[in-house]
């Protein structure tokens, strides 16, 4: 059983679990606040006979207080989150050392085209590989998001990264991943009755074994 | 038409009585009393409750034991199930009329439908809504649009599979969803639905604004008033957006144009910024009518005034204002501009504000009560802690760079179950219970009432709270099958036990059905005013007449006046009651054609 966010598998992880973990301890004291606030009042002033309520129509510098307090806590979230929010997903934040990939997706299926050795997208050694993803660990990545149909949604949770892929769109999302291994790539946006099973299999390879597995492919190896 | 001063307005319909008795029809079915049409939107949406409930058990059957044949399962064609076991097609449609009953037959009409209809007359001194007959056809083309949408079951390749969101080019384009007739019958039912709504915010607009009792000032209304007025004006420049919206879906799947289809230069954009420019401000049509209640109800359990009247007034007002603003929020991920993300992330924020002037008024107004906890009351403590946790899980997502692991998970269906259900419901069996008396003229079980609420408010919780962390752990909404992806697999557990806790709270439901229902003939006789409040309403007899006041009331003091020292040895002090001390007030100049 997992409670909590998947594990960390790229740059973006950092900072968008601890403004998560940032905004669960703001939550957490309003929401303690007001409940005990209400469990408190509920059971001190519950009824009983021969009791008359408080008679008021309120405080201003209450309101004065319980208006500011969530409007500057609400301010500073947003420039926090902005700044890495610009960082994520502004186009002017993609690394010019990133490797481009082209990930084109249709009911229910994720084509990945690879640059092939010559490392760059749109000349004739590009190949094309259904449902495989694969990086290199500790290397800026973009992946140029396209669609044939309908809407799809590109997410893989460990690198905490989701980008809609939207026909009549061209769409660029980059990403660094920390971790080696095996991953899953999945649709997050309903479309089809295939959304569910639209799945890639999602590899982090040392650079090396990254070559190695480009050559073979370019070579019209299959894996 | 004139109204002098009485020290106690009468009940009794008399001036209107005067007429012919009228038959059953007239009475009962082609009503044009606003009490009526309430009824009648009460009864049809609590049956569109039960239908969007009966599609989330098997929802979360599916979820809970993917590929185990559903129970009862035989019944369903052989195009819904194959062996009993729900198919991913059927999967995809429950998931989206699941959405679309729930918000516009079930949900919206509760609130609006039924209590913008019944209370504002009632509560503002009016004999009537300003025009009855389009009210009448208000009710009329609700239910049309839900028959319509109902008979989406029954046509070839059944209902919409595109979610009630119906995101284009995947609602555009019957090729791609594999929906023909459902997907024009849904546009088509949204469309009446639309009129309905806009027919009927036009007449509690123009009602409000028109038909208040001398002395009834702007500042005197309740708050529940305040609410749905606000509401009317949301649901009127809202509904109309998503009535062309829909227009043009239908279009791009009947007529070939392609609004939404980029193939031949459309955008697929197009259709969610206008699908949300009427979708958020529709999420508070789902919660400013159920927070205005709750006020009314938590004052009176209190028996304290209001805290902070004016400002919860200004907190509605902005909730809507700012409900305009936030569309975007929808779209985080959808390759919308970033630029355009960063300010919508802050009118979202910003949101949150409003929202805790007014939980923080609620606590304010409990706090040195006398608290009374009647089953209204009750429900109305619940909405209170819950609307909290579904305010609160709202900024994790509208903080931008958290919303991208949030977006489109279970996360997001345990935030809108706990301001949908956790505020909306939960305020609506506080509302239910509170005029139930004013409506049937008999009171709902209190015992009964009790354990349904704890019972609801547990296996709410249980159901409801782990989709946070399900949501954490990624799984995406509307999947069929989670454990096809080897990082949901381990999260499988916490999915069976939401399933087992929403099996018992769709049970438990039962208890507040036959309440509702038994009480009909078998409660306790009401008295007029059974929670010993100040609105107007509980000056009329139960159940209220056509036409409610015989005369026009006088409107003497605010809605909230409870335990106030000129009350005496009473702890409420009534709007329509006249002290020594009051004085009338001067009506207002009677609108034009009375």
């Amino acid at each position: 059983m997992r409670w909590w966010l998947p594990d960390a598998g790229s740059t973006f992880a950092g900072p968008i679990d601890a403004l998560f973990l940032a905004i669960l301890i703001i939550t957490g004291i309003a929401l303690v606040l007001v409940e005990v606030g209400l469990v408190t009042f509920v059971i001190r002033y519950r009824g009983r006979p021969g009791r008359k309520a408080f008679y008021t129509h309120g405080s201003t510098r209450s309101e004065v207080i319980w208006t500011a307090i969530p409007a500057v806590t609400m301010v500073a979230l947003g420039l926090i989150s902005n700044h890495y929010w610009v960082l994520i997903k502004d186009k002017r934040s993609v690394p010019p050392n990133a490797y481009h990939l082209g990930v084109h997706a249709k009911q229910f299926e994720w084509q990945v085209t690879y640059p092939g050795p010559d490392e760059k997208l749109g000349t004739s050694d590009d190949f094309t590989v259904r449902n495989q993803l694969h990086v290199i660990v500790n290397q800026p990545f973009a992946v140029e998001l396209t669609s044939e149909d309908v809407i799809h949604s590109f997410f893989v949770p460990e690198w905490r990264l989701k980008q809609d892929a939207v026909p009549g769109m061209h769409i660029t999302a980059w990403f660094e991943a920390t971790k080696t291994g095996e991953f899953e790539l999945g649709c997050a946006e309903l479309c089809g009755m295939g959304h569910y099973k639209m799945r890639a299999r999602v590899f982090v390879h040392t650079p090396d074994e990254y070559k190695a597995w480009v050559a073979q492919q370019a070579a019209g190896g299959t894996e | 038409m004139t109204s002098v001063a009485h020290a106690k307005p009468q009940g009794g319909g008399g001036g209107h009585d005067a007429h012919a008795p009228m038959s059953f029809w007239r009475k009962y079915i082609f009503s044009t009393d606003h009490k009526i049409i309430g009824i009648q939107f009460l009864f049809v949406s609590l049956f569109f409750l039960l239908v969007g409930g009966l599609l989330a058990m098997q929802i979360r059957w599916q979820l809970g034991f993917p590929g185990k044949p559903l129970p009862g399962g035989g019944i369903l064609p052989e195009t819904m199930v194959s062996g009993g076991v729900i198919l991913p097609e059927y999967y995809v449609q429950l998931v989206s009329m699941h959405g679309t009953f729930m918000v516009f037959f079930a949900i919206m009409p509760l609130l609006v439908g039924v209590y913008a209809n019944f209370l504002i007359p009632l509560k503002i001194g009016a004999h009537d809504m300003a025009f009855p007959r389009i009210n009448m056809a208000s009710f009329w083309l609700a239910l049309l649009a839900g028959l319509i949408m109902t008979a989406s079951f029954f046509v070839p390749n059944g209902p919409i599979r595109s979610g009630w969101t119906n995101y284009a080019p995947l609602a555009a384009r019957p090729d791609l969803s594999g929906v023909t007739v459902g997907q024009m019958l849904w546009c088509i039912s949204i469309v009446v639905l639309g009129l309905s709504s806009v027919l009927g915010s036009l007449n509690y607009i123009t009602t409000v604004i028109n038909h208040r009792a001398p002395g009834m000032t702007w500042f005197r209304m309740p708050l529940s008033v305040w609410a749905l007025f606000i509401t009317a004006i949301l649901g009127v420049l809202a509904l109309p957006v998503l009535q062309g919206a829909a227009i043009m879906l239908l279009f791009d799947n009947v007529l070939g144009t392609h609004f939404f289809d980029p193939v031949a230069g459309g955008q697929a954009l197009l259709w969610q910024h206008l699908f949300w420019f009427f979708g958020h401000p529709e999420v508070y049509i789902l919660i400013l009518p159920a927070m205005g209640m709750v006020s009314d109800i938590i004052a009176n359990g209190s028996r304290k005034p209001i805290f902070g009247y004016h400002s919860m007034v200004f907190a509605i007002i902005g909730i809507a204002f700012l409900g305009w603003i936030v569309w975007g929020h929808h779209m985080f991920m959808s390759g919308m501009n970033p630029t355009l993300g960063s300010t919508f992330m802050v009118s979202t924020l910003l949101i949150a504000v409003p929202s805790a002037i007014k939980v923080f008024n609620w606590l304010g107004t409990i706090w040195r009560g006398n608290i009374r906890f009647h089953v209204p009351m009750l429900n109305a403590l619940g909405f209170v802690s819950m609307f909290t946790i579904g305010g609160l899980s709202g900024i994790f997502m509208a903080a931008t760079p958290v919303d991208i692991p949030l977006h489109d998970t279970q996360f997001i269906v345990a935030h809108i179950h706990y301001v949908l259900f956790g505020g909306s419901l939960f305020a609506l069996f506080a509302a239910i219970t509170y005029w139930y008396p004013k409506m049937f003229g008999r009171m709902m079980s209190e015992r009964i009432g009790k354990v349904h609420f704890w019972l609801t408010f547990i296996f709410y919780n249980m159901t409801f709270f782990p989709m946070h962390i399900i949501g954490m752990g990624g799984q995406m909404r509307r999947i069929y099958d989670p454990t096809i992806y080897t990082f949901l697999k381990p999260q499988q557990p916490l999915n069976v036990f939401i399933s087992y806790s929403a099996f018992a709270l769709f049970a438990v439901q039962i208890l507040f059905a036959f309440n509702f229902l038994w009480s009909l003939k078998f409660g306790k006789k009401a008295p007029q005013n059974p929670w010993d409040d100040n609105g107007m309403e509980w000056s009329l007899p139960n159940p209220a007449p056509h036409g409610n006041w015989e005369r026009t009331p006088n409107v003497y003091r605010g809605p909230y006046e409870f335990s106030a020292p000129e009350a005496g040895d009473k702890d409420f002090l009534p709007q329509y009651l006249k002290l020594p001390s009051d004085r009338d007030p001067v009506p207002a100049p009677l609108p034009a054609g009375h």
